[in-house]
This record gives structure tokens, sequence and C-alpha cells, in this order.
């Protein structure tokens, strides 16, 4: 078996994803202790800045495929890229961010090469020879323990946010390693005809530092307007629970929880939100949470840091008001 | 004509209290609920909404154990036309690439343009089984789709991405995992429930499959060895103030002392 650990970078046009630079942080530690080198694969276009990215954040190297029909994510030939990879340079495991990209083309890696595949990991640790994860089930009322097995590659699909990110060190310099592009000579069967940008002024949600979430307590869609404003003050993103999506107010890329996003940000503030089970299994792993609700005996108050008792409307606006006089003081 | 096939499997309702055996190796299953898969429903209704549009056949298959005839039931009482259920002691603690090449191996035999399931199940979520389908069968996939439109032997979807989404056009055949947006399923009806309740399904066992031992506990690659209640939150401190003003005080102070945001 081998002792390198390779990521697979997710990235648009080159700008790479924050949760690849945090599995290099993971793959580093887990390689070093293997005697092996961390490995970052990049599949098409790329910047100026993405290989001294990838190697200030811990790729000893850099794998490479890019060329024709490598230009836009498809999910073929991302797995033909990766797994005749795994099988010319036989890593030992392979992290994958769990994005709509990663989770999308790891499990069908894992059916090519035969491989154990572990998802929505939130701890990793390399025992003995094999990774053994912790990741949560039935709607997170069960934290599971994974381990994968046999002596074939090894892959974990990992949640943003559950490990740090990795201090850059800009003077690290990656090896280049070229892999070969697209080999198949086959019609691409699967074809992008566009992509399209839900416009955020900030970070997204999934990598947020500071998450605003409203619920059905909002009671209009121009309500999120007040959020929009909280959010602003504290740069962070504006999720919901799962009834305003139903209602029709956000767009389901807001949602987070069972049916939605898992995101792990250091404080989400829940606005107007019950929280139901279902609402926290996509945010219980928040550092800190905020509740601001009316309802004193609202769910969301038994995981709450922080519970306020009271009514949005009139503490929000307040609270944006507070924060932009305390940032401005400091 | 279109022949579709939509893979379903029976989950716990996490609506209920789901608690691990003592020993950690696994749930309490006795007394559990058990139902279709939520996102399952969405892939049922999408097939059964192809089939009115365009003609044709919907079978749904399960891999699981006697009881999973349950969940095949369901989707044949909203509409479906064929349920198959493939159950064998020996899957037990199969993986998610072993519960892949069982299907693989059942829906070889069948007519298919579309397979259809839901973007993962509700018990484990790990979102394995559709992507890995799609490989052992050598089709085209697009999975999450919240949107499926098929026009001759190609289809057109849409999927969320990280802060957008994107519209892809697939050669039929092909495989696609639904998220819960793409529509809103149906309720059985009374007289779908009777006309299910009369339906065959079809049983199939490993042996009956000539499936090789390449699936269950001894060829999984990735086994859940441990299952606990997750640690508990600290409730911190709830408070009640009599102003908006000390409200936002008390939550400014918060952000900076204990977050440290500000």
């Amino acid at each position: 078996m081998g002792k390198d650990v390779w990521v697979l970078v997710d990235h648009e046009a080159g700008a790479v994803r924050r949760i690849t630079l945090e599995l290099l942080g993971k793959a580093r530690e887990i390689a070093t202790a293997l005697g092996g080198r961390a490995g970052a694969v990049l599949i098409g276009p790329s910047r100026d800045d993405t290989n001294t990215k990838l190697a200030a954040h811990g790729a000893d190297v850099v794998l490479r495929a890019e060329g024709d029909g490598l230009g836009a994510y498809t999910t073929e030939a991302w797995t033909a890229v990766v797994s005749d990879a795994f099988r010319a340079h036989a890593p030992a495991a392979l992290l994958v961010p769990s994005t709509a990209w990663g989770r999308d083309c790891a499990p069908r890696i894992a059916a090519r090469l035969g491989a154990g595949i572990v998802t929505d990991v939130e701890d990793l640790a390399w025992e003995t020879d094999h990774l053994v994860a912790r990741r949560p089930m039935y709607t997170r009322k069960i934290l599971a323990t994974v381990a994968l097995s046999g002596d074939g590659p090894q892959i974990a699909v990992v949640l943003p946010k559950v490990f740090p990110l990795p201090d850059a060190a800009s003077d690290r310099v990656a090896e280049q390693v070229a892999l070969p592009g697209r080999t198949s000579d086959r019609e691409p069967r699967v074809r992008v005809l566009g992509r399209h940008e839900i416009k955020r002024e900030r970070a997204s949600l999934s990598e947020a530092d500071i998450v605003i979430s409203g619920g059905r307590g909002l009671r209009a869609p121009e309500n999120f307007a007040l959020l929009d404003g909280l959010a602003a003050t504290l740069n962070g993103a504006v999720g919901s629970s799962r009834p305003p999506v139903d209602s029709g107010w956000v767009p389901h890329e807001y949602e987070i929880g069972q049916t939605g996003k898992t995101v792990s940000p250091t404080v989400y503030v829940a606005v107007g939100i019950s929280g139901a089970p279902q609402h926290l299994a996509g945010m219980s792993g928040s550092k800190f949470i905020i509740a601001i609700n009316k309802d004193q005996n609202a769910p969301i108050f038994q995981v709450a840091s922080l519970g306020v008792v009271g009514d949005l409307f009139a503490i929000v606006p307040k609270l944006t008001d507070e924060i932009g006089k305390a940032k401005a003081a400091t | 004509m279109l022949n579709i096939v939509v893979c379903v499997k029976q989950v716990p309702d996490t609506e209920q209290a789901i608690r691990a055996k003592s020993d950690g190796s696994g749930i309490e299953e006795s007394g559990l609920n058990w139902i279709l898969n939520y996102y399952d429903e969405h892939a049922v209704e999408e097939a059964l909404r192809l089939k009115e549009k365009h003609g044709g056949t919907v079978t749904v298959v399960a891999v699981g154990p006697q009881r999973a005839t349950e969940a095949v039931r369901t989707a044949l009482a909203m509409g479906a036309d064929e349920g198959v259920l493939v159950t064998d002691p020996a899957i037990d603690g199969a993986d998610g690439i072993g519960v892949a090449r069982v299907l693989a191996k059942v829906i070889a035999d069948l007519p298919f343009e579309v397979i259809l399931a839901g973007r993962l199940a509700t018990d484990d979520n790990a979102a394995v089984v559709g992507a890995a389908l799609a490989e052992l069968l050598d089709l085209p996939q697009a999975t999450a789709i919240s949107k499926l439109a098929l026009d001759g032997r190609v289809a057109t979807v849409d999927r969320e991405l990280e802060g957008g989404s994107e519209t892809l056009e697939v050669d039929l055949p092909a495989v696609f995992t639904v998220e819960r947006v793409i529509n809103e399923p149906r309720y059985p009806t009374l007289p779908g429930i009777m006309k299910a309740k009369r339906k065959e399904i079809k049983t199939h066992t490993l042996e009956s499959l000539a499936l090789d031992g390449a699936v269950g506990a001894a060829a999984a690659r990735s086994r859940a060895v441990r299952f606990e209640a997750p640690p508990k939150r600290q409730a911190g401190q709830i408070m009640t103030p009599p102003t908006p003003e000390e409200a936002a005080s008390a939550i400014v102070a918060f952000l900076q002392n204990d977050a440290k945001v500000i």
C-alpha cells in the first residue's frame, strides 16, 4: 500500500475552494505520519496562483490533468482521471470535498476501483492500515464510527469546516506531476449546457464563519432583508430552515438541515427558527449558536449557547446597528 | 414508451427517537416505524410523471430484509407498475458499493431507459449507491437533480452547485438521483393501496441472481463499527431581555467576549 494521501481539488477555473485547503492540512498530517506525501489532484484549467496556493497549504506534490474534455467538470472525465492516477501511483487514501462535484464523482471512483468509501465525514484518523471516520446518521440522532478496509484505495468525502484551514507557508514549493488528460475516445455522454450563479455578496453558506439563518418566524420573504443587513455587518452568509424554502421565500440553496446543507460555522444565528430535529441535523456542529425566538419553549433554545426570547423584528435591526457601532469603535 | 426503473430503500422514520444499542453494534430496531425513504418518494413521483407524459412502465427495485416489501408496496400504491425485492441474509453488512452490485445485477436483466433514485437515504445519508450503480452499469449519471425533462433519447437536467446550479444534457439510458425540490410526491389513493396489495412482488435471492461473494459483509470495504448518541450540546444562557436594546447589547457582548468574532 502507498503512503501518500491525496486531496481532490474542488475549484472553479482555478479558484480553489476553501474546503480543498482544509483537507490538504489533514492529508499532510496523515501522510506525514505514514512517511508519505500530501498530493493535490488538480483537474482542468487553473490560474497562476492555483499551484502556489495548494503548495502553501500543504501539498507536497500537485498532480495535474488538463486539456481536451477537462474544461468543465463532468463526472465521467474526472472519474477517469482520478481512477487512472490512483492505479498508476497507488496512494493510501483520497480525501474528497463534500461539494456537489465531490459527492457526484467520489462514489463512482470508489465503484470503479473497488474502494472503501465513507461520506459526510466530520472526523478522520488513520489507524494501522486504514481510515477511521466519524459521521452523523439518522438525522444526526446517531454518531457512527466507520472503518474502511481492504488493501485497495480508501476514499473519504469530508464536510466543509470540520478541519481548520492550515497556516499558509508561501515559500513552499510542490513537485509537479503531469497526469494523462482524457484518454477515452468515447463521445461524452453528459454535456454541460450552462452554469448559473446565485449571487452572494459574501462568503458561500458552507464556507462562511458566521451564518445568519431565518425560519418561519420571519413571516414573509421580504423580511429576509433584515437578515441580509445583519449578515452584511458580520460578513456572514444567509441561510434558512426548511419552511421558508417550502413557502418559496428563498431558494433551496439556502436550506440548512437534513434535507439541505450541513454547515459548521463559528457562529450560527437562528432567527425565528423553532429548531426541529431536521434543522438541528444540519447545524449542530456550529461552534456557537445564538437563537432569537419569541417562544421561550422553542427546542432551538436547548442547543443555543445564547438564547434570547423576544421579538426578532425589534431585536434584529437594533442588533445590526449595535454591531456596526461596536465594529466602528474597535 | 419508456421503461423506468426506480431504486428504493426502506428506512426508519427519523421523526421518531433513534437509539443506539447498548453495545454500540447498531441501532435499536424494536418498535421502529419503517417507511419508504423520503427522497425515494420524490424519485417514484418523477418516474410516474415521466410515465404520464411519455407512456411506459415504472418498475420499483429494493434491496433489503423481507419487511422492505412494505416500501415497495408504498411505491406501487403511488402508481408504480411492478415491484422487485432482493432479500438475502448474505447481503447483511454490505456497503453501498455492494448494494449497487446487487441492483446492477437485477437491473441489467430489465428493460430501461431511465433509472431513478433518491439523492440519499435518510438512514445512513451516504449518497453512494446511485453513482456506483451508474458506474457498474456503465451509464452516464446526474446526481441530486432538481429538474428533469426528456426529449427522445436525451435528458436535460438541472442540479445545484455551491452557490449556483448547472444545466446538463444527458444521453439515455442514464441514472439520475433526485433532490427534494424536483417535485411534490402524490399520496397513495385508496384504490391505489388496494391494487398494490394484490400485486405480486417478485423476490430474488443472491442465488437466483447468480451473484457470487462480491456482496455482503466479507466484501464490504466500508463498515460502521460503532453507533452512539451524539454528545449533547450544553444549553447555554437563556434570557428574556425587557427591551430590544438590551437584547442587542447582550448578543453583541456574546459575539465579542465568547465567540470573539467582533
